[in-house]
């Protein structure tokens, strides 16, 4: 295993809760690595999707509050009308900035402030999307030594979002949710 | 862009900080990096600047530059009745108890373009409260003071905001409050009769006045923890006994040194309530 902290960010929009679902529920309460999830909502909406998240996973579930640190056994949910930003100190900071993508939050956004705090030791992944928000940022993680993975088109609900990503990063992994799964256990120490 | 230009480029913003800090006086140093620098890359990119140096050039050579720069690096996205839950328990648990006050003074820190302060207006004058309230609506940028102090919004946004005011509580026809012309409308200039308007700096400024209610909502998101801590002190010294504060959805005071002297009187909400 390589030294230093990882962090898994994950995101998707159409389709992206029940495929992240099915990632996440298969990993332990002690996970040992932090996981920012960022789907599409729609706006003001209320927090339920943290208690569908709670319910169904071992792992804690939190919707990001503004400089909450980012700790393993946990899955970070980006709130509904922000974007989330990642300090140095590995804490969140919120952002209620412009849409990018017409979302916010923005896969992008998230992902490449990822990549500039966790390097190559940041895990993209991409889910099922009806839109390309995502791709830039995945590409970014990629291209400064992280992991991309996008979920297999073939299987995804629907396919733009990780098409756009396969074709944006020809480097990326391509997988079905059983074996991101997987791989995201193979990471996890024990 | 590559990590080590990352590495470089925030080297590069923060001495460009100590230098505005120098030469303007106003000292980002306590913001939340991650959005700084963002803000400024984006920055960059609408002026079709290649590189930090260029950046300090035109800063230091061009004051109106420099306002533009401090219009688009600070956050002025916003919009009326943000959260309507915010402002129907408002509505329901603050204002009747400000009622028993003889005269209210509220702060609006942060007021941006005014949908917010707009949104408060409204709410005051039906519940039967604005003749008596005086409002400080103040901001980092003079700009944005100017434009709140107008009251003119981009009509796209109306229906929007006309659900979200139901949604509040709202009492009456929403369209009774503005006028429309030509893609934007105008709101009725008596609602902020009693407002007073002036720049006001949370970074650096100290407390100005008394209030029975504070309303800063998604500004503390944009700080550090140190610098958040300073804003709240700020706001427990200009708080009467027994004020309220209303924060936004995702900030709290829980963490704060001032945490102590606060109740949640709605906790979903960030509404609390000074105990002292």
């Amino acid at each position: 295993m390589e030294a230093g902290l990882k962090l898994v960010v994950m995101g998707g929009s159409w389709g992206g809760i029940k495929a992240s679902l099915a990632v996440l529920e298969g990993l332990p309460a002690d996970f040992s690595i932090p996981i920012l999830l960022v789907l599409h909502r729609l706006r003001n909406q209320e927090g339920s999707l943290q208690e569908l998240f709670d319910k169904k996973l071992r792992l804690r579930v939190l919707e990001v509050e503004d400089k909450e640190p980012l700790l393993p056994g946990h899955v970070y949910l980006a709130p509904s009308n922000y974007h989330v930003l990642i300090e140095r100190d590995h804490t969140c900071s919120l952002d209620d900035s412009e849409l990018e993508n017409y979302s916010r939050p923005a896969i992008d956004v998230t992902f490449t402030s990822a990549a500039d705090v966790f390097a190559e030791n940041t895990v993209g992944v991409l889910l099922s999307g009806a839109s390309r928000d995502g791709s830039s940022g995945l590409s970014y993680i990629f291209d400064n030594g992280g992991i991309a993975i996008a979920q297999d088109p073939a299987e995804a609900e629907v396919a733009v979002m990780p098409q756009a990503a396969v074709d944006r990063v020809p480097g990326c992994k391509v997988m079905n949710v059983a074996r991101i799964k997987e791989f995201l256990l193979s990471l996890h120490e024990h | 862009m590559k990590l080590e230009y990352e590495k470089l480029f925030e080297q590069e913003v923060e001495a460009l900080i100590e230098e505005i800090h120098t030469q303007y006086g106003y000292d980002f140093s306590g913001y939340a990096r991650a959005s700084v620098y963002r803000r400024i890359k984006r920055f960059l990119g609408q002026k079709h600047l290649q590189s930090v140096d260029a950046l300090r050039e035109k800063l230091f050579s061009d004051s109106f530059f420099f306002e533009n720069f401090l219009q688009e690096v600070t956050v002025n996205v916003t919009e009326m009745f943000r959260d309507a839950t915010f402002f129907l328990s408002l509505r329901e648990n603050v204002l009747p108890l400000l009622s028993t006050y003889p005269f209210i003074k509220i702060w609006d820190a942060g007021c941006s373009t005014g949908e917010e302060l707009f949104s408060l207006a409204i709410l005051l004058e039906e519940e039967g409260l604005l003749g008596r309230t005086k409002i400080y609506a103040t901001d980092i940028n003079q700009k944005v003071l100017l434009q709140a102090k107008e009251g003119i919004f981009s009509a796209s946004n109306m229906a929007a905001y006309t659900s979200a005011y139901y949604a509040a509580g709202g009492k009456r026809e929403f369209s009774s409050y503005y006028t429309s012309n030509y893609g934007s409308v105008k709101f009725s200039s008596h609602l902020v009769k009693n407002v007073v308007f002036y720049p006001h700096n949370l970074a650096t400024d100290s407390s100005f006045n008394e209030f029975h209610l504070i309303i800063c909502r998604n500004v503390l998101i944009y700080f550090n923890r140190q610098l958040q801590d300073r804003v709240l002190r700020l706001f427990d010294e200009s708080l009467v006994s027994l004020g309220y504060l209303g924060l936004g959805k995702k900030e709290t005071l829980i963490m704060s040194s001032i945490s102590g002297n606060y109740v949640a009187v709605d906790k979903n909400n960030r509404i609390y309530r000074k105990t002292n």
